[in-house]
């Protein structure tokens, strides 16, 4: 046992076998053992959600939890680099001010307070039908106008392709909102 | 998007960034590529790498510059001087790559006798109606083309954006040309003429560029351009924030075009989106003007009542639009289902109309007074990242609900609780009546589906975990949204709902919270045949007459059958990375590739050669997926009569349009000019050089009232012109980067660039604090003396220039005033993009005062 630990002793591998001290010669059982952290982990084929580059991302995941993010390598446009936002995008999913409840702020009130999902969703249903029946204009002299001008939307620059084919087809082709509008213009 | 969309057909960045490798020289303007797309650039580091010039323009020196061969500060604002004194120094020079101009072009097309120049009416075109203040462009348009009977494609509602082909109004296949460019009313002498007075020593003069700089950029440029050598331009935001920004882009444009830069290996014009999915988000958009495939929403006006007439309007004889009709019956069946029928109209009448400007500012000076009930935001941050913040913000307090969906409790959802307004007293919590709904979203890691990154590639994602808690994606959001609405409507027949009760709603779902799978909407996005649901190869697979249904055209071919959704690709193969993701259209990387080959299909040279026509096949191939009809052979010519794709010849590579070539003069889809003029910042230090009487663009919108006040121009009390930018480390308006501990700590505070010569004669030292002021608000930063920043000598005396990065907020773990409190709400006429790269402002040493606090 004791001339096990001395014949590990990294001194002494350095005098024996050469090396610098950064190498081989300076590692112990436990460091041979290390792997990354994603070793194992499942693999998501992703993309950066920052700017329009389109880095490709690796998202490693274990049981449901996140792992690591990082470059993937056969991306054509990226080559496996992230910049100082798409590697901190782990950090985007999983920091502490992350919000995942739905906050409801009532009329006049100072303060916020959390509601269940589905009675928010109930909620905010019973707004749009109100707004919407209040505003309709379903013809002007005679010609089909078929505008809901009470209700507006903002955002879609961030979100999805599917994402903003549904909601301009719930919202303009369906109830007849006509105020859509994102941060892309040009 | 018009900016592109009109000089080249569609609303989109011409190349791909791994393309840019094969560059000889590379014009970075109005971006800091470097900083805001730091992974893109390395394909610019690999051009120069190779030889490749690389030139910076840009009041900043930033990381771009230091890699630039050639950086030159410019006066912001003063874009189209500098690029159109390149133009005019190719056209003097007679610099432009005549083959590819007279064959690729509308160089030789003869323009109507009753047109008059900006140079013949001191600083407006012909066709200026000042009661309406707007154009009516039908001086503009080719001589010999019969207009066709529908109002010039000008209306005061429109937002541009569905524009982007232009020539609705007259039949511009017919036309009468000069191939020798010698006829004075050929686009090429008018365009000359136009830009005589562009010189290098008016970009001296207005730009602060010294003649000899920008003679060594415009001689490395151009040289590098030609049948052996190709050249490109990459911008932002930088040229597109402005109250003429479509013109900058426009005189690009120009530019490319005279030099064969386009449709070819190492040229094109890049132009570089923020956010992951804001090209996806114009072609399948989320905005008032355009339907996904930039079909135009029907407007209130006469040409949109009736189907027939809408479609009329909207499709062109010749060119890719004689498809118009296909697309719009396909998506119409695509969103009203079987409900949609040949008698109703396929269910035109349900779409609402549009009868003003219902863009983001539009509409919030409207909820500003009180015209508006409920707001959706949903991944945006208005209350930090929009002009006039402060307006932005009190506008909220007029709403009766506020639905925000974020990620984190951004400064917009709690406009009530600690906004500055809050902090002054402006805004008191308990007399604000709108109720907020805060619901916490999905993650890019926690959803599937796909981005359509900057070069028009959509890449799907992978889904890797559950979402935590309550957060969803907006799939689920609008989908059981859209179930409890619909349910309300079932059983109530007004015509109101008929198009909600008709609304086909009926995907597959998963998991508790009921996500819609995405991939049944991307395949919906591909279309269909109607009878058996069997997905269609692409757009050509499209009918006008209710057989199909398409979400959207322009997308088709993304998911052509079962199991194969191209988005999903991973194995990319050949020069450019086919097999990874899928680009539109039809997966080709680099738009109007044809224009690479000569008129008879050869390569202009070995060294650019991308596509050309393959004799013994008989089709074109290369590179790149061609963009043309892959069996037209070069010297075909269309028979009498013909229409659509098959009216266009063998040589012209521009198919969206009309006469199939690359517009340097645009007759038609644009509201302030065939040609881009220079005109002053809405705010300038100076007055038009050119044209004294018409400072600024005649049709821009300046929004003037008196929550959004203007200063004069010039203006002793805003002596400085004040320009905005982003950081690396930060991303928009911060609602993803500034609660990240990395990336707050990597960028903790605002601060204001100015030079070392201002900073002097200020009395100001690094690090302390300084106040800039507009006539809008007051905001307080540390001040950052630096070298990175120099006066400029412009209209004969000294300017300088100040730069804020305007993405801090009163929340997250790193705060800072809002820059954007500074700006004005203002509208380009095109878009309807704000001002925000060039105005003016004071500094003054030391913090904000009470009333600012």
């Amino acid at each position: 046992m004791a001339i096990n630990l001395f014949l590990e002793w990294p001194l002494l591998k350095q005098l024996v076998r050469g090396g610098d001290g950064t190498g081989p010669e300076a590692m112990s059982p436990r460091t041979r053992a290390l792997r990354p952290r994603h070793v194992g982990a499942s693999v998501a084929r992703s993309v950066c959600p920052y700017c329009g580059v389109g880095c490709g991302q690796r998202i490693y995941h274990r049981d449901g939890q996140l792992v690591a993010i990082e470059g993937d390598p056969d991306s054509p446009i990226s080559q496996g680099d992230l910049c100082p936002k798409g590697a901190a995008s782990f950090q985007l999913l999983t920091h502490a001010a992350r919000l995942t409840r739905v906050k409801y702020r009532a009329p006049y009130a100072t303060a916020w307070q959390e509601l269940p999902l589905e009675q928010a969703l109930d909620m905010v249903a019973d707004r749009v039908w109100a707004s919407r029946e209040r505003g309709f204009v379903e013809a002007r002299d005679g010609e089909v106008l078929m505008q809901c001008p009470s209700i507006a939307h903002l955002g879609g620059a961030t979100l999805d392709n599917e994402e903003n084919y549904l909601i301009k087809k719930l919202f303009s082709a369906g109830l007849g909102m006509v105020a859509i509008s994102n941060q892309a213009r040009i | 998007m018009p900016g592109l969309g009109t000089s080249f057909g569609r609303g989109g960045a011409t190349t791909a960034q791994e393309d840019l490798a094969n560059s000889d020289a590379i014009l970075i303007m109005g971006s800091s590529m470097a900083e805001n797309h730091p992974v893109g650039f390395r394909w610019v580091m690999k051009a120069r790498e190779r030889g490749a010039t690389i030139i910076h323009v840009d009041p900043r020196f930033s990381r771009t510059s230091a890699m630039a061969d050639v950086w030159t500060p410019i006066r912001a604002g003063s874009d189209i001087v500098f690029l159109g004194a390149l133009v005019g120094y190719v056209v003097e020079r007679q610099l432009d790559f005549r083959e590819y101009v007279v064959h690729y072009t509308n160089a030789a097309t003869i323009i109507r006798e009753d047109f008059q120049d900006t140079e013949d009416l001191g600083g407006l075109f012909s066709g200026w109606d000042a009661e309406h203040h707007q154009y009516s462009p039908e001086t503009w348009f080719y001589e010999g083309a019969p207009e066709n009977g529908t109002p010039a494609g000008h209306s005061r509602a429109g937002g541009g954006h569905g524009k982007d082909r232009g020539g609705e109004a007259a039949d511009l296949s017919q036309f009468e040309r000069d191939p020798t460019l010698q006829h004075p009313r050929c686009v090429y002498q008018l365009l000359r003429r136009h830009f005589a007075r562009y010189t290098p020593e008016l970009v001296e003069e207005t730009c602060g560029v010294p003649r000899d700089i920008f003679l060594k950029i415009a001689h490395a440029f151009t040289s590098a351009s030609g049948p052996e050598r190709t050249a490109a331009i990459c911008y932002a935001v930088g040229w597109t924030q402005h109250s003429k920004g479509v013109q900058i882009i426009r005189t690009a444009a120009i530019l490319q075009l005279l030099l064969g830069n386009i449709g070819r290996p190492g040229g094109g014009i890049l132009a570089l989106r923020g956010h992951a999915s804001i090209q996806g988000s114009t072609d399948i958009p989320t905005l008032y003007d355009i339907m996904p495939g930039y079909l135009p929403m029907p407007f209130f006006e006469a040409d949109s009542h009736r189907f027939a007439d809408y479609v009329a309007t909207h499709r062109s004889k010749t060119g890719w639009w004689a498809n118009f009709d296909a697309y719009i019956v396909s998506l119409l069946k695509a969103w009203y289902g079987e409900a949609a029928t040949r008698e109703n109209d396929w269910g035109f009448d349900w779409l609402p109309r549009v009868t003003g400007d219902h863009s983001h500012q539009g509409y919030w000076l409207e909820m500003a007074d009180g015209g508006l009930e409920g707001l959706f935001v949903m991944g945006q941050n208005p209350a930090v990242g929009a002009p006039n913040a402060r307006l932005e913000r009190r506008a909220l307090a007029k709403l009766k609900w506020l639905v925000v969906r974020d990620m984190v409790e951004t400064e917009t959802a709690s406009f009530w609780l600690d906004s500055p307004e809050v902090a002054r007293g402006e805004l008191d919590p308990a007399t604000v009546g709108t109720e907020v709904f805060l619901f916490p979203a999905a993650g890019h890691a926690e959803k599937a589906g796909t981005f359509t990154n900057t070069q028009r590639l959509l890449q799907w994602r992978e889904k890797a975990v559950e979402p935590p808690g309550d957060c969803t994606s907006e799939t689920a959001f609008v989908y059981q949204l859209g179930r409890r609405l619909k349910a309300r409507a079932a059983a109530d027949p007004r015509p109101r709902n008929q198009g909600l009760n008709a609304l086909t709603w009926d995907y597959p779902t998963e998991g508790e919270n009921g996500e819609p799978d995405p991939e049944a909407i991307l395949q919906e996005i591909n279309g269909w045949t109607v009878a058996d649901r069997v997905l269609v190869k692409d757009y050509k697979a499209l009918a006008d007459d209710g057989s199909t249904a398409c979400g959207c055209w322009i997308y088709s071919g993304v998911f052509p059958k079962t199991g194969e959704n191209k988005a999903r690709g991973r194995h990319p193969r050949g020069r450019y990375g086919h097999g990874w993701g899928f680009a539109w259209p039809s997966d080709r990387r680099i738009m109007y590739n044809r224009a690479s080959a000569r008129p008879d299909g050869r390569p202009w040279s070995e060294r650019k050669k991308l596509v050309w026509w393959d004799e013994r096949a008989h089709e074109w191939i290369g590179y790149d997926a061609p963009d043309f009809t892959t069996s037209k052979a070069p010297d075909y010519r269309p028979p009498e009569g013909a229409e659509g794709d098959a009216a266009l010849p063998g040589d012209a590579p521009f198919i969206m349009h009309p006469d199939g070539v690359g517009w340097i003069w645009v007759s038609s889809g644009l509201k302030d000019g065939p040609l881009p003029t220079h005109y002053e910042a809405l705010e300038s230090p100076l007055g038009n050089a050119l044209y004294p009487a018409h400072a600024v663009n005649p049709a821009a919108d300046r929004m003037e009232r008196a929550d959004n006040e203007y200063a004069a121009s010039p203006d002793p009390r805003y002596p400085y012109v004040l320009t905005t930018y982003r950081l690396t480390e930060h991303h928009t308006a911060g609602g993803m980067t500034r609660t990240l501990p990395h990336l707050a700590e990597l960028q903790p505070a605002l601060f204001c660039e100015l030079s070392t010569e201002l900073a002097d004669e200020l009395g100001v030292n690094p690090g302390s604090w300084v106040t800039i002021t507009s006539p809008r608000g007051a905001i307080e930063a540390r001040a950052l003396p630096t070298s990175r920043i120099r006066p400029i000598t412009a209209g004969g005396r000294t300017i300088h220039q100040v730069a804020l990065p305007y993405q801090f907020g009163h929340r997250g773990l790193v705060c800072g005033d809002t820059v954007n409190d500074l700006l004005a709400m203002s509208e380009e006429p095109n878009v309807r993009i704000m001002e925000t790269k060039a105005l003016v402002c004071n500094v003054t040493p030391g913090r904000r005062s009470r009333e600012w606090a």
